[in-house]
């Protein structure tokens, strides 16, 4: 009888091993192991054989059954692995055929310079606000130490809608709206739409954006507003980025200032890009006036205040060396993908 | 303000710096400096010879050969000019040298032009004779120069002397950008005062002597002004015995390197006090003025005046004039009149030194269309005791130059004049400001080199008339700011209390927005705000529509830019057009703009300025795909619930039959459609465009960022699916506002899976198929639920007049 198994169980191996495809592999499984197959014919034959030989041979045919289905089983295994091989060699691609991108739209360049000034601001505790477009004159000029008649107002070729409404020439006016609502300390940036009466040419547009910002509380100093502009301009051109204060005049602010900021091009060499400078005119700032102050109902002797005016698109022609402003209101789709 | 830096170290004579420190200096205290330019820039090794003889050339008719004496020998110069003669004194560059420009005065190049020996027509030439043109300038500035040919120096003119300094051309030229408050800048003295200050030197003014023989001015003329208000003083001398010619080369050349052409000795002086003091000098011709009285007064409207220009213009009654007993003669401040011209056959001048009222002349140069130098100083409201100063300079350089004799005196008419301005010297409140620790030693310095005075025992500094800019502390701070230095002024970080940092709720709203139009292809565009009331016309809106009445522009740069926007889809359109023109294909656009709605018309108070979020394509996609942007926004911001789509909403810009408004909880948010082809061929657009706007005012009530998390369903979802044969006019809409009001709180979602219309359904009808799926939080639903649940729709639908199909 062993040598009977030792026999089914030698040639089921060998059949095995030969055996190249998954059907033959079951016919030969079904053919050993199945109802019908020789092993469980053994197993039913065994009524034949003497009780106590019974237990030796019941071992010996599950034995041989256990080592025929390990092998059966390796043999499976490795003919699945063969196959997926197979498959996957079948199924080679070339990478470097062009990309399937499903397309997502582009913010427009002042928006992500606009985010980037925001996001600057808001880590120093700035609430960013907004005002209206169409503006009373009073806010407009009147509160910002710009009464009838000074020249200022001429110089920023105001569109009129009436004598007095007009179309905003600056977001300043936002810092008066701050004021008036009586809470202080005040640290807020308004950013917004402006209009001067300019025509459409490579550097003008009758209609822009300004980034106002304001900050009163007590014990503010110039110094504040030097460390707080020069700590911008780092963060918005590089930590590298070197600030210049130049005094300038503004109705509104006394003292007044420009920052310039080093050419981010060429780092302060000069260039053709900060037209040999090696400086690049960046926005206008100064400490509020107590006059502005007292209009809006702050008391000048125990709070003080910078504020500070940036031109959204001045930054954004900058930042992404964007060489004509019309470029900005054509919304050509070839132009905004850059962004 | 163009000025020569020489004129500036006339009076600080002590400066000695490199034309770039000047610049860095002058700007950091404050003066900007725009730019300078070497007026001897491409000028080199050019001296004066003196032509010894002159032969022809033997192969040329047009040349000559030139033997020219430099000084420390001569050479032969070939050239062609015409003027030249034996003993004449010339300037010759030399071998190697370089000159600015050609002699046809032409646009000069940037290096100007190398000039080397060599032969004309054979014969050898070391050097070139040259013209003024060829030295960088012109006849305007060197009236004495030749009209062609080659510049003559005087006959004492040293040999072999620098002939670029000699035509005072060994200087630079730097312009300033002077702010408007500081008036006092508009002149030499100005900044001259200003240089001195940021350099520490002595500041050296000139000093003005009395003038004047001992005649009274006033048996020569009288003065009478009737318009105070406008001209709060007004100085005038005369000068008898006039002697007209050409004023002398330094107040040229100074007066050329600002840019002003010399003109005679009499002009040249009043121009030439004009920028020295920044004070407009005005000389009439004696002679002229009826009645030899001067009045002020203001014009009649409708007056009309002959300009020294020879301009007929139209005055009104705010325009301020110079009149004589029987005419106007002048326009205040602006321009002289015609009628008393100085001519050169004058004997007898009358020098007019006033200040007028700066908003006044500023308005009057704008209504009268003319805006001369004259008129740019006095707008900016001059002082008035710069008046008197500035005419006895006059007087004084009269009598210098020998241009005629000075009668004695001075009319004066003033309002009196205000006195000093005092301000308390608080030097703990200038530190506070500034965030510095400037001594007070420092700051008193400082204020002395401003003509600022100190009064120790008071406490107190007085204001020089000058600086009509400096009201209070602040003002005085920035003095000290500017001297002390604004690079040295530490850099801080405000520490007051914390505030938090943070974008608006609207803002935020606008951010989603932009995340959402991004997230599914559309572009961030930016149009204007106004635009042409033309517009109302391509988008077919009819002439009595609401959106007609609009904030108008009443100074707009021209009609395409007059009105205030009522509705955000012209820029859209315009934009979409601008692709479609240039061929870009499908093309998703996107903006976030105001339009501006007037409360009333005309206006009377701000019109209300309402946030659109407006969306537009042309290429792949239909209707339903903007749709499906709309609906991905709203349910982003919150708004969770059923958004309803009415069609009949006439929008005459739309397609009739694809256009819907956007309402939620009964409101209406917005619209969209496919843009009507009416509308697209205005627009040039020959392509499907489908647009939608969302009235952000009226969405963000709906608005929430608050989210609650409701569980991931454990029990199984049933679903069942329903087909109907629907009467053509019912819309699917309809449908589901059935399905989503009697399905129970079991329903949890339905989908249209089919719609279908055509021959195998009946005439009128349409194939509409469902799938509505039910579930239950807590428990496997039994079929009864679903059945019952079911029933209830099926028996509101055909109330409807639909039918199940079998």
């Amino acid at each position: 009888m062993k040598a009977k198994l030792d026999q089914i169980r030698e040639r089921a191996i060998a059949q095995i091993k030969e055996c190249e495809n998954t059907d033959k592999l079951n016919e030969i499984r079904v053919g050993i192991l199945g109802k019908k197959g020789e092993l469980t014919g053994i197993l039913k034959s065994m009524k034949d054989v003497a009780p106590e030989e019974r237990p030796q041979i019941g071992q010996w045919v599950n034995e041989t059954r256990a080592e025929i289905e390990k092998v059966l089983e390796e043999r499976y295994a490795k003919m699945e692995r063969l196959v997926r091989e197979a498959k996957l060699k079948a199924e080679v691609i070339d990478v470097t055929l062009p990309a399937k991108k499903p397309e997502i739209g582009h913010r427009h360049p002042n928006a992500i310079a606009l985010e980037e000034v925001e996001r600057i601001f808001i880590g120093m505790g700035y609430e960013v606000v907004e005002g209206p477009e169409v503006e009373k004159d009073y806010y407009n000029f009147e509160a910002l130490n710009i009464p009838a008649d000074h020249p200022a107002k001429d110089e920023q070729d105001t569109f009129y809608v009436n004598g007095d409404i007009l179309l905003r020439t600056q977001t300043s006016g936002v810092q008066v709206h701050e004021m008036e609502k009586g809470k202080l300390p005040i640290r807020m940036l308004a950013p917004g739409r402006v209009f001067r009466a300019d025509e459409v040419d490579a550097t003008h547009s009758p209609s822009f954006h300004q980034i106002e910002g304001l900050v009163i509380d007590k014990h503010i100093t110039f110094a504040d507003l030097k460390g707080t502009l020069a700590e911008f301009a780092k963060e918005l051109f590089g930590a590298d980025t070197k600030v210049k204060f130049r005094p300038h005049h503004f109705p509104f602010t006394e003292p007044s200032a420009e920052m310039d900021v080093s050419c981010f091009k060429c780092g302060g060499t000069g260039c053709r890009f900060c037209k040999g400078e090696g400086w690049i005119e960046i926005l206008g700032c100064g400490m509020v006036h107590p006059h502005v102050l007292e209009m809006s109902g702050i008391d000048p002797n125990e709070y003080s205040g910078f504020a500070f005016g940036v031109g959204l698109e001045r930054i954004a022609l900058l930042k992404y060396e964007i060489d004509d402003m019309r470029l900005l209101y054509e919304n050509d789709i070839r132009f905004l993908k850059q962004f | 303000m163009n000025t020569a830096l020489s004129w500036i170290k006339a009076y600080v004579p002590e400066l000695s710096c490199t034309d770039q420190e000047y610049r860095d200096a002058m700007t950091l205290s404050g003066t900007k400096v725009e730019g300078f330019e070497r007026r001897d820039k491409n000028l080199e090794k050019i001296v004066v010879g003196q032509i010894t003889q002159i032969e022809a050339h033997p192969d040329a008719d047009k040349l000559i050969v030139c033997q020219v004496n430099i000084g420390a020998e001569t050479i032969q110069i070939v050239t062609g000019a015409k003027n030249v003669k034996v003993g004449d004194k010339v300037p010759v560059v030399l071998d190697g040298g370089r000159v600015a420009g050609g002699h046809d005065g032409g646009p000069l190049p940037e290096n100007g032009i190398p000039i080397k020996a060599g032969k004309l027509r054979g014969v050898p030439s070391n050097g070139m004779m040259c013209s003024i043109e060829e030295l960088g300038s012109d006849r305007e500035m060197y009236p004495e120069a030749p009209e062609e040919g080659i510049y003559i120096f005087e006959p004492d003119t040293e040999i072999g002397a620098d002939a670029v300094e000699l035509l005072g051309l060994r200087d630079s030229v730097f312009e300033y950008e002077v702010t408007s408050n500081r008036v006092d800048c508009y002149s030499v003295l100005g900044i001259a005062r200003e240089a001195a200050a940021t350099f520490r030197k002595p500041f050296v003014p000139p000093v003005v002597s009395k003038t004047g023989n001992s005649e009274d001015v006033n048996d020569y003329v009288s003065v009478e002004v009737i318009d105070q208000d406008l001209c709060p003083r007004y100085c005038a001398r005369v000068c008898k015995n006039i002697k007209i010619g050409p004023s002398p080369k330094w107040m040229q050349r100074r007066l050329a390197a600002s840019g002003i052409r010399p003109i005679n000795n009499l002009v040249d002086i009043t121009n030439y006090v004009m920028e020295e003091y920044g004070q407009p000098m005005h000389a009439f011709d004696l002679d002229t003025v009826a009645g030899h009285k001067i009045i002020v007064r203001r014009a009649k409207d409708g007056d009309m005046f002959q300009t020294l220009d020879g301009q007929l213009r139209k005055m009104d009654s705010e325009v301020l004039m110079i009149c004589d007993a029987e005419k106007e003669i002048g326009i205040a401040g602006i321009m002289g009149g015609e009628n008393s011209k100085i001519t050169d056959e004058v004997h007898t001048v009358l020098f007019e030194a006033a200040t007028f009222n700066g908003a006044n002349i500023r308005k009057s140069a704008k209504r009268v269309g003319l805006r001369t130098d004259a008129s740019g100083k006095f707008e900016k409201g001059l002082d008035p005791r710069n008046a008197e100063e500035a005419i006895n300079r006059a007087c004084q350089l009269v009598e210098e130059l020998g241009c005629g004799e000075v009668v004695g005196g001075m009319i004066d008419v003033k309002t009196p004049l205000a006195p000093l301005r005092v301000l308390p010297f608080e030097p703990e409140r200038y530190n506070r400001l500034l965030g510095t620790n400037v001594s007070k030693e420092e700051m008193l310095a400082i204020f002395a080199r401003l003509d600022i005075i100190y009064d120790e025992k008071a406490g107190t500094l007085t204001i020089p008339s000058f600086r009509q800019d400096l009201v209070g502390m602040a003002d005085i701070a920035e003095e000290v700011a500017r001297f002390y230095g604004y690079d040295r002024i530490p850099t801080t970080l405000p520490n007051g209390e914390a505030t938090s940092g943070k974008l608006s709720y609207k803002m935020r709203i606008e951010q989603k927005a932009r995340d959402v139009a991004e997230n599914f292809g559309f572009s961030q565009g930016m149009t204007y705000s106004f635009e042409s009331p033309k517009v109302f016309d391509k988008l077919l809106i009819p002439a009595d529509d609401e959106l007609r009445r609009t904030v108008t522009i009443s100074n707009p740069l021209g009609e395409d830019f007059s009105v205030m926007r009522t509705i955000s889809l012209n820029g859209m359109l315009t934009s979409l057009a601008t692709n479609y023109n240039r061929r870009n294909k499908n093309v998703r656009l996107y903006e976030l703009g105001n339009i501006y709605i007037p409360r009333q018309v005309p206006v009377t108070e701000l019109p209300d300025e309402r946030m659109q979020f407006t969306l537009g394509f042309y290429g792949d996609g239909d209707f339903f795909t903007m749709k499906g942007v709309v609906e991905e926004f709203l349910e982003c911001v919150g708004l969770s619930k059923r958004k309803e789509y009415d069609p009949n909403i006439g929008k005459p810009f739309l397609h009739p039959g694809r256009q819907a408004s956007i309402r939620y909880e009964g409101k209406v948010l917005g619209y969209l459609g496919e843009v009507h082809p009416e509308v697209c061929d205005n627009y040039g657009i020959g392509t499907r465009v489908y647009v939608a706007v969302l009235d952000l005012p009226k969405v963000i009530p709906f608005t929430t960022f608050d989210r609650k998390y409701e569980g991931i369903a454990r029990f199984p979802a049933v679903t069942r699916d329903i087909s109907m044969v629907v009467p053509k006019d019912i819309l699917v809409g309809r449908i589901e506002e059935v399905i989503a009001q009697r399905g129970g709180k079991i329903l949890e979602d339905y989908s249209l899976f089919d719609i279908y219309e055509g021959s195998q359904i009946k005439e009128g009808y349409k194939s509409v198929a469902y799938s509505i799926s039910f579930r239950a939080k807590d428990r496997t639903l039994e079929e009864s639920d679903v059945a019952a649940a079911m029933k209830k729709i099926i028996n509101g639908l055909s109330q409807m007049g639909i039918e199940l199909r079998q």
